[in-house]
């Protein structure tokens, strides 16, 4: 069999710093493949090269579909069959299904004007191909985020794909979503065509790849046969680290109660939610996606407020009317979304840190004292050991892993009694987790009351004193990571097979 | 924008009083050369005479800007604060009208900018229409009611001391220009050094996020169009002083340029970034075109002209700069 | 109905609007619902309605023009200088000549937008600045009145008289504007730029990574709004028969306006010719009605502000977010 794409000496270099160094990479006709690494380690870069996004460095060879290539523009690579899923700007929200599908037979000058009947036929094709169906007509904003991710599918087979890269295709995926589309994939390599699949859920990668190559720091590792790989041999190539586990084994419900919440239900997003969290507790709450982990959070940190039950903080009962009031009464909420909740990506590191605790600045005559401002952002970034060059460059600059950091700091600083920690390891490489954790279980030992919010299901597991598992919308059982096993909490969630 | 073009904005935005201060003195120095008369104390005072009211409408547009909106009602509010303090005096004898009456009527002027800023900011904030939509639907209200009490005509005859106020000098500085100082000043300090100006940059970079951290961003939106309808009160005032007039339709053509002067003052077009001093820089610039080419015997619209084409070449030049810091890396 | 609810919300609403407003105006004034007023109408609304679709196209592809009005008096005076200089011309002509100089004035908008990455609203006050500014400058802000005949002379394309001996008539701005509604709605529906346009407008990194012509997008995009104004200015200054500098500076804001109030939004991806239309059309019944009613024309645009600061805040605000809102009230 010849490969499809067949890559050597491949080197990417931004302005002085090497993205990537004499990279090769095979793909085999009717293969999973998987390209594994931590954030920044050259995958996005090498899949922009393939697909004719960057050109690379002098020197390189490419063979595509047997055939040697030179320079390798956008509308080439997509004419040779390279199609990309990417995670990001993929579809244009507000036209019809079928014209997202169908849109690269409109593109370009091959024709001049549109058939919609036309276009709906391609997109009814390629749908049935892939077994899914769509009402064609319906704006694609309209439709939730697993439907989108198959359309992104679909377009990329309407212009016949024969390798389809897919860079994080599950991340804002359920589990039963996700099932249908490694299905999806299925279906594709059945017809020889390959996918490169990158994905930061290893346990997936393993699951539907036949081999992974794993880089780093924008060198290859080496490629592995799936089959012989394991989890933490998968983490230990991707990071050069080896990290050993082990559970947080104290009982402290019987500190005084910190958080209490009896029976609070909200219309559509959770139902009959009881549960309480004890002073210096770290509970956990896991769950499939939707499964109303944020819209619970939302509401304990006065964002919307339940429609029954009630909320007792320090055994007070609470009504929190905006989330102003539930700062000062002392909850701190850290959301999932840093790039566009979490954090003001375009802010200064010192401004985002400062925005919380303003008002402590504040000298008298009511203007904002620099010097007190500096004081409190040199604490924070200190207290956590954020790595940054200046305070004033903005936060976007930051890895995953110090923005989160930063944005744990700016909640800390208000001093709260409660932490909710909305899964605080996205977009953060594996290597800067176990500093978040490091973090999460000293802030614990000192007194904090943390909620930690997760669908890795590990994370919750190694980090909590106790894990509720949460699902359409209520609490289904609570677990005590110390008396049990983390397989039993998987089947829970998961199901006995996936 | 990406990362790498964040990174860069800001670098500029740094170097920015740096290079529009250079070219206020290359300019200078031309029209120095070219015409004895341009550093005269005539041409200087009446330079200092034509600024302001173009400033402090700037002034009253930059806020909205920086939240990430504009407000495009500026110019009518003027005019409608203007005509409430008109009004007053007249109601009040026209030229005989006694100082009360001038405080009062800007007690008035003052509420009508309040109100027409307090009623965008609510809108905006309540309802998340586009602030360009609700100030131009504010700047089509104005206008009208203006022109339904005024009837289009200028409204005149006003006491001495009004007059005064508008061209008088204190220590051989022209009182307008005072005041515009003054609010420069007083604008510099809000958006530096107040929580208010604080949320004002935060959430016009991101508005939700700036919610989530606890910063009321309803509030700040109301206050900082309320903000900026005050300036239009002051910026009335003063036209009413200088003139002797109010007509509603002055200093129409000011709006674009107000802008334009933000802009040219490096102020982020999408919200969140810039400061007072460039932006004042930039109006000295502009104001100083104008001049040196009336001495040179050319008239407004050449400027007006010019003023565009300096705005796309400044654009361009940061265009280029920004390819040339790409290159060199 | 329903459907056409849930697909064109905006569109449905303005037309309940109107059909409300046009009876209620009937009621109260007998000349309302006469063809004589219904083309009166078609009339007044002709120029702006031509403007309105080319800026609707601007807005569709993300980005906004503010010099349009301004460009299209920069055209009435150089088109009437090239016309007497090809000898007189005629409307062939004139319509050739003056989409022609609009194209070239969207074209140097464009251009700057696209090759210097400037931001559109930067770009077309800038230069707005700059015709405004030059167009006074050279001209010296003379009138023009000695207009070619065919130019000045009304055309009327369909006349009917009426029981009482009055005259209704259509006239050529009105078949210019329905040329230019069908042209930007095929535009806009049919052809593959059109829908490049809505897709660029939608997602414009995810139309650079499919391989979208950016640069066509933009110059087609700005180059039919500068078209648009060029036409709209030949048909402004054959209505008033005559040349003015400034009569059509503020305009732009209108127009923006009335095209927001049909449903294009100012982030690009969204709007349709029926939508913009109909705003055009709605603020045009509420002038036209208000004069049958005897309102001074001073009061006029008061109203209409008052209007479209109600139609902006009322259609932001979704009946299913006041649900949500009221639902939430009751919870607490």
């Amino acid at each position: 069999m010849i490969p499809v794409i067949q890559l050597s000496n491949i080197s990417k270099t931004f302005g002085g710093v090497r993205a990537l160094i004499n990279i090769d990479f095979e793909v085999m006709p009717g293969e999973v493949h998987c390209l594994a690494g931590e954030n920044g380690c050259g995958k996005s870069t090498l899949i922009k090269i393939i697909s004719g996004v960057y050109t690379p460095d002098p020197g390189a060879n490419f063979t595509l579909m047997g055939q040697e290539h030179k320079t390798l523009s956008p509308a080439q690579a997509r004419r040779i069959g390279v199609g990309v899923i990417w995670q990001d700007h993929a579809l244009f929200p507000e036209m019809s299904v079928a014209e997202n599908i169908a849109i690269e037979s409109f593109v370009g000058l091959k024709s001049k004007l549109v058939r919609h009947k036309n276009i709906k036929d391609v997109a009814q094709k390629v749908c049935e191909r892939l077994g899914v169906s769509f009402d064609l007509d319906a704006q694609v904003k309209t439709l939730p985020i697993a439907q989108k991710q198959l359309i992104a599918i679909c377009r990329v087979l309407v212009s016949d794909a024969r390798i389809v890269f897919m860079d994080e295709p599950t991340a804002s995926l359920t589990q039963s979503e996700t099932k249908h589309l490694l299905d999806v994939v299925r279906t594709l390599t059945a017809e020889n065509v390959a996918v490169v699949f990158v994905s930061h859920r290893l346990a997936e990668v393993l699951e539907i790849a036949d081999r992974v190559t794993v880089l780093r720091d924008g060198k290859k590792v080496g490629v592995y046969d799936a089959s012989e790989m394991t989890l933490a041999k998968l983490t230990e190539k991707m990071t050069g680290l080896t990290i050993n586990p082990a559970v947080v084994g104290q009982n402290l419900t019987k500190n005084e109660t910190v958080l209490e919440v009896k029976q609070i239900s909200r219309t559509g997003e959770y139902k009959d939610i009881s549960f309480s969290i004890a002073r210096g507790e770290v509970v956990g709450i896991t769950g499939l996606l939707g499964a109303g982990r944020t819209e619970l959070a939302l509401s304990l940190f006065g964002m919307t407020r339940p429609e029954q039950g009630q909320i007792y903080l320090d055994g007070k009962a609470v009504k929190f009317k905006s989330n102003l009031e539930a700062i000062s009464s002392g909850v701190a909420y850290v959301s999932e979304d840093r790039l566009s909740l979490g954090l003001i990506q375009d802010q200064s590191i010192e401004n985002n840190l400062i925005s919380t605790v303003l008002d402590k600045t504040i000298v008298c005559g009511g203007l904002l004292s620099f010097k007190k401002k500096k004081a409190i952002v040199g604490h924070w970034i200190k207290e956590l050991s954020v790595k940054l060059g200046s305070t004033s460059d903005a936060i976007s600059t930051l890895s995953g892993g110090n923005q989160q950091k930063v944005a744990i700091a700016k909640w800390l600083a208000t001093k709260p009694k409660l932490l909710i920690l909305d899964a605080p390891t996205v977009g953060v490489d594996i290597g800067a987790r176990e500093g978040i954790f490091k973090i999460v279980r000293d802030l614990a030992s000192k007194g904090l009351s943390i909620l930690l919010i997760s669908d890795e299901v590990s994370e919750v597991y190694f980090n909590s004193n106790r894990v509720l598992h949460m699902s359409n919308g209520c609490i289904q059982k609570e677990y005590v990571p110390a008396r049990c096993n983390i397989s039993e909490l998987e089947d829970a969630i998961y199901g006995k097979n996936i | 924008m990406t990362k790498t073009n964040r990174k860069k904005i800001k670098r500029y935005m740094e170097g920015e009083v740096a290079g529009l201060s250079i070219f206020l003195i290359v300019i200078v120095i031309a029209f120095s050369l070219a015409s004895p008369k341009f550093l005269t104390g005539a041409n200087l005072s009446s330079m200092a005479i034509q600024l302001p009211e173009l400033g402090l409408l700037t002034l009253a547009m930059l806020i909205p800007i920086l939240s990430g909106g504009l407000n495009l009602s500026i110019t009518y509010t003027a005019n409608m604060s203007g005509l409430a303090l008109a009004w007053t005096l007249q109601a009040f004898g026209g030229p005989e009208a006694g100082v009360e009456a001038f405080i009062l009527g800007c007690v008035l002027a003052f509420s009508v900018g309040a109100l027409s800023g307090f009623v965008i900011g609510f809108v905006v904030a309540y309802t998340k229409a586009h602030p360009i939509l609700v100030s131009l639907s504010m700047m089509i209200l104005m206008r009208g009611i203006g022109e339904f009490m005024s009837h289009g005509k200028d409204i005149t005859g006003f006491p001495q001391f009004v007059q005064n106020i508008g061209q008088g000098e204190i220590g051989g500085i022209p009182i307008p220009l005072l005041v515009f100082i003054a609010c420069a000043i007083v604008w510099h300090i809000i958006l530096s050094r107040t929580r208010q100006g604080f949320g004002t940059y935060m959430l016009g970079s991101n508005i939700m996020a700036t919610a989530y951290s606890g910063i009321s961003t309803k509030r700040n939106l109301i206050i900082l169009y309320t903000l900026s309808g005050l300036m239009c009160s002051v910026a009335g005032i003063i036209m009413l002083s200088r003139f002797n007039s109010v007509r509603v339709g002055h200093g129409e053509s000011f709006l674009l340029i107000t802008v334009l002067a933000c802009f040219l003052g490096a102020v982020n077009p999408f919200g969140g970034f810039g400061r007072v001093v460039p932006v004042v820089l930039a109006l000295i610039i502009l104001q100083v075109l104008t001049s040196g080419l009336n001495i040179l015997g050319s008239n407004q619209h050449l400027s007006t002209a010019l003023w565009g084409i300096f705005l796309i070449a400044v654009m361009v030049l940061r265009w280029a700069w920004w390819r040339f810091s790409i290159k060199i890396k | 109905m329903e459907k056409i609810f849930k697909t064109h919300p905006i569109e449905a609403w303005l037309l309940i609007i109107i059909i409300a407003t046009s009876a209620v105006l009937s009621m109260l004034s007998v000349q309302y619902f006469t063809l004589v007023n219904a083309f009166d109408l078609l009339n007044s609304i002709s120029i702006n309605v031509i403007f309105a679709v080319g800026l609707l196209v601007v807005l569709i592809s993300g980005g906004i023009d503010i010099s349009f009005a301004v460009a299209a008096s920069v055209i009435q005076y150089v088109a009437f200088y090239v016309l007497s200089y090809l000898g007189g011309g005629n409307w062939f002509i004139g319509i050739i000549v003056a989409g022609g100089l609009g194209v070239i004035l969207g074209a140097i908008n464009a251009g700057l937008i696209h090759y210097f990455r400037i931001i559109s609203i930067v770009v077309t006050i800038a230069t707005f600045n700059i015709f405004f500014g030059l167009l006074m400058f050279l001209t010296k802000g003379v009138y023009l009145y000695d207009l070619p005949d065919w130019w000045a002379n009304r055309v009327i394309i369909f006349e009917h008289e009426m029981a009482n001996g009055t005259w209704a008539e259509l006239t050529l701005p009105a078949v210019i504007m329905f040329g230019a509604i069908s042209a930007t709605w095929f535009l806009i529906t049919y052809t593959s730029i059109g829908r490049q346009i809505y897709a660029f407008g939608d997602n414009p990194e995810g139309a650079r990574r499919i391989g979208i012509n950016v640069v066509a997008v933009q110059f087609i995009a700005y180059g039919w709004m500068g078209m648009m104004a060029g036409i709209g200015g030949l048909m402004q200054a054959h209505f008033m028969q005559e040349i003015v500098p400034n009569a059509l500076i503020g305009r732009e804001l209108d127009v923006l306006a009335a095209v927001v109030l049909g449903g294009a939004t100012l982030g690009g991806g969204r709007g349709t010719v029926m939508g913009c239309v109909l705003g055009v059309l709605l603020m045009a019944i509420i002038q036209n009605g208000l004069n049958l009613l005897g309102v001074t024309p001073f009061a006029f645009k008061a109203i209409v502000g008052v209007i479209i600061l109600l139609a902006i805040t009322l259609s932001n605000v979704s009946f299913v977010e006041l649900r949500a809102y009221l639902r939430m009230k009751r919870g607490q």
